[in-house]
């Protein structure tokens, strides 16, 4: 199905199970610990072998030699796999770095050998037990003195590194109003829950990973390409997935080192990452260095408008887009963006949860609330003054929707916006008291998404797709979409996910997930609909409901369509030009109180509330935890995510959960969501639009803007720990 | 600071003692691999007998098999998690003997005749637990991966409170603790759930502690 002009009505506008807060589908299994991850597999294949990954000890150079004799002779070792003895590998599409280093090495902990045996304990044991030395070549790895070398990076997925309109530099200079700051953000470490992890089985050439993936059509021709070997023999199953945020978008060590593993050892081979290698050998979100310049009239007018940014990568890699949001959140005639990437011997940084956007709004938003103290506006009022409705770039190209002022005013009335202080006077006992605002804009991205569904005699619809649940709530609202669109209770569909062998789906990524892949399977069910009409011999104007098709005055349970055998229907939703035609995106407005101890200058949130126009929310539960989740996670990055770079060796410090410091339950309060109620026609058929990184998008700034506003020190450089408030809070009383 | 070439230039005079001159490529020589290969002889292994979930199991373990990969990888009990193997996350929360501990933290010999309960011996898909149906009912985990844990936890931690057992955040040591966000938060941080469902785990706790939310 292509779907190439607005969506008209259709069966999901019925909305009786679409848009109910449903509890999760898979709930059960989760809870109760039935829910099988990628290394628990125990069942899928018998006599499983133990993989422990060694990483490399220095972040640049070359191994000179590896002297594996103690580790072979230790108990248990069935195999050790090397870039020497592992045969030839080219790069998945997906990766910056080689996903086994050597002799070369690219990145500190990138894996160099994987140590089989027939436990983990051996395993593990063995792998100490490999012997390297290495020529240590130099690197850069300190991203503020590499920026010199910075270059203009080519266009990456469509976004050009530069972008001009009007005359930015006139106009700036000729604001009544101006600032001109510099903001920093550091490298920041998904850490979710799983390590990466798999099982690798082969039988004759034909090789089954049982992993940890949120795109398994991408995976599985990056493996095939990094093999060798066609798509064809290649099969992922990935149905549970332990968290992901960006950070399992593509093949990591584990799942071609099981391969390779499973091969050598002529055996099933388990492999997850340990913790403490995680974070240098995977991805990150890589650290900014970002100049932002706003002139205003004297009345609040944005005249000006400039947001640089400078990041860094590996060879081959690209920017953190962090200017992205700056070309379309705010209205003003001279604009201009440009983004720098240096060459930085870290590990490969790539996408994290809203990348761009979820740095380069820590930055913006912060910026909105000093210009707004500058004039003497409420930041609220500021934003509203400077809302567009078009394309700033391209003010012929309109919003398909934007109610981000209704976000921002509707979250001053709930919040209670109006009673906040001027900074650093307001008080509760030791703390002193702040809020803070910010706007959250995330672009709605659409991607093809396939689907396939199953009609049973029983009544039963099946739909099996590859498209992945990391926590979204994937499940839930497919099997919401196939019940609605087929008039069946939600407990009559079942949903299967996951696995290479089902359609092609969008994919778990960039917040396309849950409009894309329930538009693929609403196609496949608009032709299972055709099919079960044909098959009953009704009207096509027949109504699914209530388990049964009426037409007329006919009746018909649906299950008597698959009397004589099982029907079946596949579709995949394609998409036209109408993300050209209007900009797609989603808004949100982010309120926090925090309090500061005004001695300590220890921060804690006490209040957070977000408010989202994001088209038509499919699950409003599932959707709510997508933004609590992804407030925590932007609380996070205001107030303690900061990977820790040693600029003499080039590795992430802080490389495991002790080191690293996420939020934990004591740094969160109770959080408040409020979706306006929107539907998108131009988005797909469901009309609606991603939330899981929306959520994330200007939280920091909001903590950040409400840590000023209780104590009157602006913090430029993220995370704001105590130490930078320390020297500077208000004198006490 | 020390930069890479001073340290190396210091390591090698020890580890090397060669006179090669400074370059920008340098050996970096890790561990000293001149002793002879010893030959493999097999982990010593010792037996162990516990109950898990009400059953007693006997096993006969590597010493140096954590509690949790003889649970997930011996019993095969895999609803506990293994998210960092180093008492960091909580993912791997089992009480035994009525106290909640990190099963990755602990190895498995050490528990000889204790009575363990991992997140199956709470309840199952049609027989929930009713922590385990709160946090259905509150949406209280995204991914579902530090689940276990937390529920393994959240129980715990009621027995805790219920017996007086007190807190970091407990203001009156001499007086029974009294089931709150703030002390439910306080003991819960040792579970990390980084898809950040704390909200509404704390609402499904107090759900089924029977305190108004």
């Amino acid at each position: 199905m292509k779907f190439d002009t607005p969506a008209t009505s259709n069966p999901i506008d019925q909305m009786k199970i679409v848009g109910k807060p449903t509890n999760r589908i898979d709930g059960p299994l989760k809870t109760t610990g039935t829910a099988p991850y990628a290394y628990e597999r125990h069942d899928v294949a018998a006599n499983q072998a133990y993989g422990y990954v060694v990483g490399s000890a220095i972040a640049k150079g070359r191994i000179a030699s590896m002297n594996l004799d103690e580790a072979r002779a230790a108990p248990g070792v069935i195999a050790i796999v090397t870039a020497d003895n592992a045969g030839k590998l080219a790069k998945g599409n997906f990766n910056t770095a080689k996903l086994l280093g050597g002799p070369d090495i690219e990145h500190y902990h990138q894996a160099i050998a994987l140590v089989v045996a027939d436990s983990f304990e051996q395993a593990r044991a063995a792998a100490s037990l490999v012997r390297v030395e290495y020529a240590r070549g130099k690197g850069a790895y300190d991203l503020a003195a590499a920026i010199d070398t910075a270059i203009k990076p080519q266009a990456s997925f469509g976004t050009e590194p530069d972008s001009a309109v009007g005359n930015f530099a006139a106009a700036f200079a000729a604001a009544p109003v101006q600032l001109d700051a510099r903001y920093t953000t550091p490298d920041h470490s998904h850490a979710m829950m799983e390590p990466h992890a798999t099982i690798a089985a082969w039988e004759g050439d034909k090789l089954t990973v049982w992993t940890s993936n949120q795109m398994i059509a991408w995976s599985v021709g990056d493996m095939a390409k990094t093999l060798g070997i066609p798509k064809e023999n290649i099969r992922f199953d990935s149905p549970y997935i332990g968290g992901g945020f960006g950070g399992k978008l593509f093949n990591r060590a584990d799942v071609l080192l099981a391969a390779l593993g499973a091969k050598a050892a002529k055996r099933p081979v388990k492999v997850a990452l340990p913790r403490p290698l995680m974070i240098n050998n995977t991805t990150h979100r890589p650290a900014t260095i970002q100049r932002i310049r706003l002139g205003a009239t004297a009345d609040g007018k944005l005249t000006a408008i400039g947001h640089e940014s400078w990041s860094g990568d590996l060879p081959g890699g690209g920017p953190e887009t962090a200017v992205a949001q700056t070309r379309l959140l705010y209205a003003g005639e001279n604009r201009m963006t440009a983004m720098r990437l240096a060459v930085l011997d870290l590990p490969e940084g790539n996408a994290m949860r809203a990348p761009g956007e979820a740095p380069g709004l820590m930055a913006l938003e912060i910026a909105v609330d000093e210009l707004a103290e500058k004039l003497g506006i409420d930041p609220v009022a500021l934003r509203v003054l400077n809302d567009t409705q078009v394309d700033p770039e391209k003010p012929s190209r309109s919003f398909s929707q934007r109610q981000l002022n209704k976000c921002l005013e509707t979250g001053a009335d709930k919040f209670g916006w109006s009673k906040r202080a001027k900074p650093g006077v307001a008080r509760d006992g030791r703390w002193l008291v702040g809020m803070g605002v910010a706007a959250a804009f995330r672009n709605n991205l659409n991607a093809p998404s396939a689907a396939r569904v199953r009609l049973a005699k029983s009544g039963v619809v099946t739909v099996e797709t590859d498209m992945t649940d990391i926590g979204t709530g994937t499940y839930t609202i497919i099997a919401q979409t196939a019940a609605e669109m087929m008039g069946v209770p939600l407990d009559k569909v079942v949903v299967k996910l996951g696995d290479s062998a089902f359609p092609v789906s969008a994919g778990s990524g960039g917040q396309w997930g849950a409009n894309s892949s329930t538009a693929g399977v609403y196609a496949a069910c608009v032709k299972l609909r055709e099919a079960v009409v044909q098959k009953l011999g009704l009207a096509s104007d027949a109504v699914f409901a209530d388990g049964k098709v009426k037409a007329g005055r006919r009746s018909v349970a649906l299950g008597d369509a698959a009397a004589d055998g099982e029907l079946v229907a596949e579709d995949r939703m394609e998409y036209g030009d109408l993300a050209e035609k209007s900009q797609q995106s989603t808004f949100g407005a982010h309120f926090v109180e925090v309090g500061v101890d005004a001695m300590t200058g220890e921060i804690r949130v006490r209040r957070m509330l977000a408010v989202c126009a994001a088209g038509r929310i499919l699950n409003p539960k599932a959707a709510r935890s997508q933004v609590i989740g992804a407030m925590t996670m932007g609380a996070g990055a205001a107030l303690m995510e900061e990977l820790a770079v040693d600029k003499r060796f080039g590795f992430f410090v802080n490389h495991d959960l002790a080191g690293y410091e996420v939020p934990v339950h004591a740094d969160i309060p109770h959080q408040d969501v409020i979706f306006l109620d929107e539907a998108d026609p131009t988005t797909s058929p469901m009309k609606a639009k991603g939330v899981g990184e929306l959520g994330i998008c200007g939280v920091a700034a909001a903590v950040a803007n409400a840590v000023y506003n209780a104590t009157g020190v602006r913090v430029r450089n993220y995370p704001i720990t105590l130490d930078k408030l320390l020297g500077k809070l208000p004198d006490m009383v | 600071m020390q930069t890479p070439e001073e340290f190396e230039l210091s390591r090698r005079g020890v580890l090397v003692g060669g006179a090669a001159s400074v370059a920008t490529v340098t050996l970096v020589p890790i561990g000293t691999a001149t002793a002879a290969t010893p030959p493999a002889k097999s982990p010593p292994t010792a037996k162990v007998a516990f109950e898990v979930n009400g059953t007693k199991r006997e096993l006969e373990l590597d010493t140096r098999t954590s509690l949790l990969d003889a649970l997930r990888e011996h019993l095969h009990l895999t609803g506990t998690k293994k998210g960092c193997d180093h008492g960091q996350c909580g993912a791997c929360t089992v009480i035994v003997d009525g106290r909640r501990i990190n099963s990755c933290l602990t190895l498995a010999v050490m528990h000889e005749g204790e009575k363990i309960t991992t997140i199956e011996g709470l309840g199952t898909p049609d027989k929930m637990h009713a922590m385990q149906d709160a946090f259905v009912t509150h949406d209280g985990y995204q991914c579902g991966y530090c689940t276990p844990g937390q529920i393994c936890s959240a129980v715990a931690v009621l027995d805790e409170i219920r017996a007086g057992v007190p807190s970091h955040v407990t203001a009156d040591l001499a007086a029974a603790p009294t089931v709150t966000k703030v002390e439910l938060r306080e003991r819960m941080s040792g579970n990390i759930c980084r898809c950040g469902a704390y909200s509404n785990i704390i609402d499904a706790i107090t759900d089924v502690a029977g305190v108004k939310a």
